[in-house]
């Protein structure tokens, strides 16, 4: 399995039923492909829409009908369309259950850079830090190491996206959480020992503890 | 309201305007305005939209027509000739949180001073902002914005001018037609005054001052 299925089809388990998710471009993108059957859950566009589909077939794009990255979408039965503020109130608001986004660089206290590499790369943080700074949880999606080069990092080089910490890191290697402002390592992908993410991680991890209640 | 033909629409638009433009990533912005800026040959505007497209697209036009002094956006990353005349020919590039963005004007159509936002604090966003503490929470005052006009791309207009907008293609449309002195609208479809329900009414008719049809 390739990097980004791993990644895509971990994050679908944190899914629940219900819930109103946000996908960023790229890797948080390909969740959609793996939500469990028989499971309901409320995709975001910020681009104004709830109940975003999957690509339409051939031929039947439509062009008021988009996703953040102004490619076509569908709309499923019970979607909504409203504007931009309206679409920033629910995910500054706290109306937003969940939001997967992609990283540059994340440390050890779980804050995320994502939006720009000074001198290099200026794209604009566009939605990102509305998002993290006001999704009930967040959740990064990115490959653990860019070049060979630790993302996971002591402390981010990037300029931050929030001062809020981000809630998951999911990689190809590995699954990370943050309880109190700690990188903690909460399980390894298949096939993956612990040495191998220590090895690829340049934060302090903290190590499953297999007897805690 | 009053309808308009496109170049004359145009026409009343100097150079150095500050204009609002409807769209995310080119869906739901005005082509047939940004096709006749170009044309028409205007010079130093600035624009405030999400985003400037992708080349050849939406805003994207003005950039290459190189019309542009000034750009506030949240976003420019899928328009390289954006970032290529930021860094070489002196563009100047105001980047704003999306959701920050979209309040500033809602606040400018309001008659409010600004707004305050969590988002942005402890980022470069906040460099120069002035912090207001609430209730024990950080925020950042973020000031309203208006602009010389609006160029809006709506779905239905009527004869009045009341407007609705299609999907994706509404996104900051209704937001800019509060936030300038002119609001010229595209119509993609001209209807009888009924046909948009009350309730159905986004934008009311009041709010339009010029409106070209079946673009």
């Amino acid at each position: 399995m390739d990097p980004q299925t791993i990644i895509a089809r971990r994050i679908a388990r944190e899914l629940r039923d219900g819930m109103l998710v946000n996908l960023g471009i790229g890797i948080p993108t390909l969740v959609a492909n793996y939500v469990p059957a028989g499971m309901h859950v409320f995709f975001q566009s910020e681009n104004g829409l709830i109940g975003t589909g999957p690509v339409p077939e051939q031929g039947m794009a439509m062009r008021w009908l988009t996703d953040a990255g102004g490619k076509p979408v569908t709309a499923l039965p019970g979607a909504s369309a409203f504007d931009s503020a309206m679409s920033f109130a629910l995910i500054r608001g706290g109306h937003l259950d969940l939001t997967v986004l992609g990283g540059l660089q994340v440390d050890q206290q779980g804050h995320l850079a994502n939006w720009m590499v000074p001198g290099k790369m200026v794209p604009g943080m566009g939605g990102a830090m509305d998002l993290v700074t006001g999704a009930k949880r967040v959740i990064v999606a990115m490959q653990h190491t860019a070049k060979g080069r630790p993302k996971i990092v002591r402390e981010c080089s990037l300029p931050l996206t929030s001062t809020r910490p981000v809630d998951l890191i999911v990689t190809e290697l590995a699954v990370i959480a943050f309880p109190e402002a700690r990188a903690t390592l909460v399980e390894t992908a298949e096939g993956v020992s612990v040495e191998e993410v220590r090895a690829a991680t340049e934060a302090e991890l903290v190590l499953p503890q297999p007897n805690a209640a | 309201m009053r309808m308009i033909a496109l170049d004359e629409a145009v026409a009343s638009i100097p150079d150095g305007a500050t204009l609002m433009v409807g769209g995310f990533m080119g869906v739901g912005t005005p082509e047939p305005l940004m096709d006749e800026l170009v044309r028409q040959g205007r010079r130093e505007l600035t624009i405030v939209a999400n985003d400037t497209a992708s080349p050849g697209v939406g805003i994207g036009k003005l950039v290459t027509a190189k019309a542009l002094r000034r750009v506030v956006a949240s976003h420019i990353g899928l328009n390289p000739e954006t970032q290529k005349q930021m860094m070489e020919d002196g563009l100047q590039v105001e980047l704003v949180p999306q959701g920050t963005l979209v309040e500033r004007i809602r606040a400018g159509g309001c008659g409010l001073g600004g707004v305050l936002t969590p988002t942005g604090i402890g980022t470069v966003v906040e460099n120069g902002k002035r912090k207001i503490e609430v209730e024990g929470r950080e925020y950042l005052l973020e000031t309203a914005l208006q602009a010389d006009f609006a160029l809006v791309q709506a779905f239905l207009c009527d004869y009045l001018g009341n407007l609705t907008y299609a999907l994706t293609g509404r996104n900051f449309n209704p937001l800019i037609a509060m936030a300038a002195r002119t609001v010229m609208v595209c119509a993609e479809h001209v209807v009888l005054v009924g046909v948009i329900a009350p309730d159905h009414v986004v934008t009311p008719a009041p709010l339009v001052d010029y409106v070209i049809a079946r673009c």
